[in-house]
């Protein structure tokens, strides 16, 4: 399954058998590499990154790394092997081979599915672009950088579905997903968590590890679709996915490791103290770790969702890790519990599994997230310090679903308008907060050296030291 | 197919790793799961293919460590971990009976103290007859540097061993066996020697799987008739590059105290200073020796030129160590043994044997038991005490070990 670099879009997937697929996908290719430049990071067309390129998809092949201007990063068309066989696994399909082509009922939304997530993929990068003139080592701006171009892969994943599935419909998407721009007052990215900045590392790690765990999820429940070019893609977009959770994991737990260690060495909590140090204190890591959790929330969608129910049905869109679930992969009677307000009280009830996919989804992704909260937890309480991260609750600060138009305290009492504009500053983010975060953000770029604000990882990447080049400016 | 080594193995790091699943998903033959805290990976299902090295956005997957055969980690052990042990920490002692004739020499050299001693309660846990002559390891000699001035009779040589990146655990006062090559008159192989290791427990180079040992070529009996030792010939020839079949570790008694405040009074002779370099150095090479209990080292040679290790004992500064030398030759000065620097020292000395934080290791000839011994008894005379009280009570707290030949 090796990877052919001969053609001007490196692929797996026989392209050059396919003239018309080929051209159309050559023609975007132009305007992918002018999006690149325009809105990729910033002022980096000269600089080599060692970076990890795809050169087959298989274990041995996708992980090679090397120093590639980013402009010359191959971005191609990879997806996972072929399954002999593959039946379509869930609803009402259920041991029908699986798809090679969209049937025709399902077309209009399926290609809503590739486009949404599609959106998200350039929608980092533009979320990210300064973020390289701010970074606290080569190696964070390294780790940056693989993640953009990998985003920018992603997008080319999903382009390829709408080009070789969608006639000229998906053409059109393809150019829409390079003319939209994230934050843009006339033209905005699809999801409102992709307009929001990414302003600093701080905000760039929550993200990579809370929004980019959201698109793991979704990546996954898409890899399990009886469409199997969609499932192949997004199986193979995973691989790369977790790269983004560990930069977003181990960026908030170095932050943390460093926290830590000056508030043992000057013996102090005080959050005045700490900021005078130049180190970001743990109760403003917990405000962002807040609104982050709270906005990604959102992406899931209502708890009670008819259009989940249908993608399910359809056999388009699975649970995670559906075929190692049990016995029922048509959710006709079973249940699943979803949360419901009466007047100031929160009860759960049962409701129809099927129409509450995207609770349980969303459930997932929260036991995940909390995993890495736990792994965050062992820091301080290594160094003998009482502080611990927690979750609010999930109904706390949403806008979408049945909290939508509640507010709730993180620890998910149901809480007045006025409670909530008296307390909403200690539990998010304020302004002073962020200027202060960014008043830390100064670029460091000599190898081995690093911010004040944050410690050196473990382990450098693909077993390079530390303090390696990861790199070359010319 | 690939096999897994049995010396090394496969560990995924938790405190890196962030339960991504690419790996167990990678896996070709499934030998990666996880629980609730930690991915883990089935030594005996592993066969070391590596396909999930690649993808691991963490590093966290990429660790093989040294293990002694058929010790593997289990996966009970591995879910409970926080973080890697460290590479050598395998603290697994196999129940296997010690070869006979290393029963013998050892119950011969600890005869001088009188009885069976224990380990140090605070001692580290040794592992030992990792390797044994059914199973050998084979080590590359790395170094052979002779210790005694060129003007010495004695040659006295500092060797070190390389393991080749397999885990061969020693702590200070362990002994290992080697085994030279071919056969005695009668056509049997040589009968195995034991060596005192003269590095401490992360070997001669720290961190890569090494022990250093004192070698003193045999040229004469104990009645001073003209005899080449077979076994210490054999080393001290020994050319960098050339492989010794050794096997160990062995001892679990002669072992230093780790407990913080504890003190050691080392008493020897000639290559008996090879446990007490070990020792020595650990205490040197941990971060902050101050805190400690005292180091006093009663050291006995015929003359300066013969003492093993005499240049870099001078140049350890006094507060770290209290170095009393005896030399029994050196032209126009009075015969000196340990003893009669042990008496000279006698306010110290009882001092010390009396308190329960130190112990005691002697480590020679054969010939200077009944010196020290009567020192001691001298000492205890003096100070309105009792030899013969206090020894079963040192043993009894195991304080007092002895190893001579």
């Amino acid at each position: 399954m090796s990877i052919d670099y001969s053609q001007k879009i490196p692929n797996n997937v026989d392209l050059a058998s396919n003239k018309t697929l080929q051209r159309a996908l050559e023609h975007w290719q132009p305007g992918f590499l002018n999006w690149w430049g325009e809105m990729g990071p910033d002022n980096t067309s000269q600089a080599e990154v060692y970076l990890r390129t795809a050169i087959s998809v298989d274990p041995k092949g996708w992980a090679h790394f090397d120093y590639v201007k980013m402009p010359d990063y191959r971005w191609g068309i990879f997806l996972a092997p072929q399954e002999a066989e593959r039946k379509v696994n869930f609803g009402e399909h259920i041991g029908q081979p699986a798809w090679q082509e969209v049937p025709g009922e399902y077309r209009s939304t399926l290609r809503r599915i590739i486009v949404t997530q599609g959106d998200t993929e350039p929608a980092s990068v533009e979320q990210q672009r300064h973020l390289g003139m701010t970074c606290p080592s080569l190696y964070d701006m390294r780790n940056l950088f693989q993640v953009n171009v990998e985003e920018g892969r992603h997008l080319w994943a999903m382009v390829y579905l709408l080009h070789a599935h969608f006639g000229r419909d998906g053409r059109e998407e393809g150019e829409a997903l390079l003319e939209r721009r994230s934050g843009d007052a006339d033209n905005p990215r699809i999801l409102t968590a992709f307009n929001e900045k990414t302003p600093d590392w701080l905000s760039f790690f929550m993200f990579t590890f809370i929004t980019d765990r959201d698109g793991k999820f979704q990546l996954a429940a898409l890899a399990e679709s009886g469409f199997d070019p969609l499932a192949r893609t997004c199986k193979f977009m995973l691989t790369e996915e977790a790269h983004h959770l560990f930069v977003g994991e181990s960026g908030i737990s170095r932050i943390i490791q460093r926290t830590c260690e000056m508030m043992v060495q000057h013996k102090t909590d005080d959050p005045a103290k700490l900021r005078a140090m130049g180190v970001i204190d743990l109760p403003t890591l917990q405000k962002y770790l807040n609104f982050h959790y709270s906005v990604t929330s959102d992406l899931y969608g209502a708890e009670i969702s008819s259009n989940a129910a249908s993608f399910y049905t359809n056999g388009l869109k699975g649970r995670y890790e559906e075929t190692k679930l049990g016995e029922d992969h048509r959710l006709d009677t079973a249940e699943y519990p979803v949360m419901e307000v009466v007047g100031d009280k929160i009860i759960v009830k049962q409701v129809p599994a099927l129409t509450a996919l995207n609770e349980r989804l969303r459930d997932d992704w929260v036991k995940d997230v909390q995993g890495g909260i736990d792994r965050w937890n062992r820091v301080p309480e290594k160094l003998g310090i009482p502080f611990r991260f927690a979750l609010p609750h999930k109904g706390f600060h949403r806008k979408i679903g049945i909290f939508g138009e509640l507010h709730l305290s993180p620890d998910g009492r149901v809480i007045s308008e006025a409670e909530w504009t008296h307390k909403h500053r200690d539990w998010m983010p304020t302004a002073e907060d962020r200027a202060f975060v960014q008043s830390l953000m100064g670029r460091v770029a000599e190898p081995g050296k690093f911010a004040n604000w944050i410690s050196p990882p473990a382990r450098g990447i693909n077993n390079q030291p530390v303090d390696f080049e990861y790199v070359r400016f010319n | 197919m690939t096999t897994a080594d049995p010396t090394k193995q496969h560990l995924i790091d938790p405190g890196i790793c962030i339960r991504c699943n690419t790996c167990e998903e990678t896996c070709p033959v499934n030998a990666i799961t996880h629980d609730s805290r930690n991915y883990v990976v089935m030594a005996e299902v592993c066969e070391d293919c590596r396909a999930c090295v690649p993808p691991c956005p963490t590093g966290a997957i990429d660790n093989w460590f040294p293990i002694a055969p058929g010790k593997a980690y289990t996966l009970e052990e591995q879910y409970s971990w926080d973080e890697l042990p460290a590479p050598d920490a395998q603290p697994v002692a196999t129940t296997a009976a010690e070869p006979e004739d290393v029963a013998r020499l050892t119950s011969e050299a600890t005869a001088g103290q009188g009885g069976p001693v224990a380990a140090p309660w605070s001692a580290e846990k040794p592992v030992v007859n990792l390797y044994n002559e059914k199973n050998p390891i084979s080590a590359t000699v790395a170094g052979n540097f002779r210790l005694t001035g060129d003007k010495a009779s004695a040659d006295i040589r500092h060797i070190v061993l390389d393991f080749g990146g397999v885990n061969f655990p020693l702590l200070e006062g362990q002994n290992i066996g080697v085994i030279p090559p071919g056969t005695d008159e009668a056509g049997r192989p040589h009968h195995v020697r034991l060596y005192s290791v003269a590095s401490p427990r992360d070997g001669e180079r720290p961190g890569y799987h090494n022990c250093a040992i004192t070698v003193k070529r045999v040229t004469a009996d104990h009645e001073g008739k003209p005899v080449k030792g077979v076994g210490s010939n054999y080393l001290c020839d020994l050319k960098k590059g050339d492989k010794v079949q050794v096997i160990g570790p062995f001892g679990a008694a002669f072992l230093m105290p780790n407990h913080a405040g504890s003190s050691l009074m080392m008493i020897c002779t000639g290559t008996g200073s090879a446990p007490m370099r070990a020792m020595t150095e650990r205490r040197r090479r941990k971060a902050q020796p101050k805190e400690d209990g005292k180091l006093m080292l009663f050291f006995g040679a015929r003359t300066p030129d013969e003492l093993p290790y005499f240049g870099p004992l001078m140049k350890l500064p006094k507060e770290f160590i209290d170095i009393n030398f005896a030399f029994s030759r050196v032209p126009g000065q009075p015969k000196q043994y340990v003893q009669d620097r042990i008496r000279e020292r006698h306010d110290d000395v009882w001092r010390q044997l009396n308190d329960e934080n130190c112990y005691i290791y002697l480590c020679g000839l054969k010939g200077m038991e009944k010196g020290v011994d009567e020192a001691f008894r001298d000492i205890c005379r003096q100070h309105g005490g009792d030899w013969d009280t206090l020894l079963p009570q040192l043993r009894e707290k195991s304080r007092y070990h002895v190893e001579t030949y």
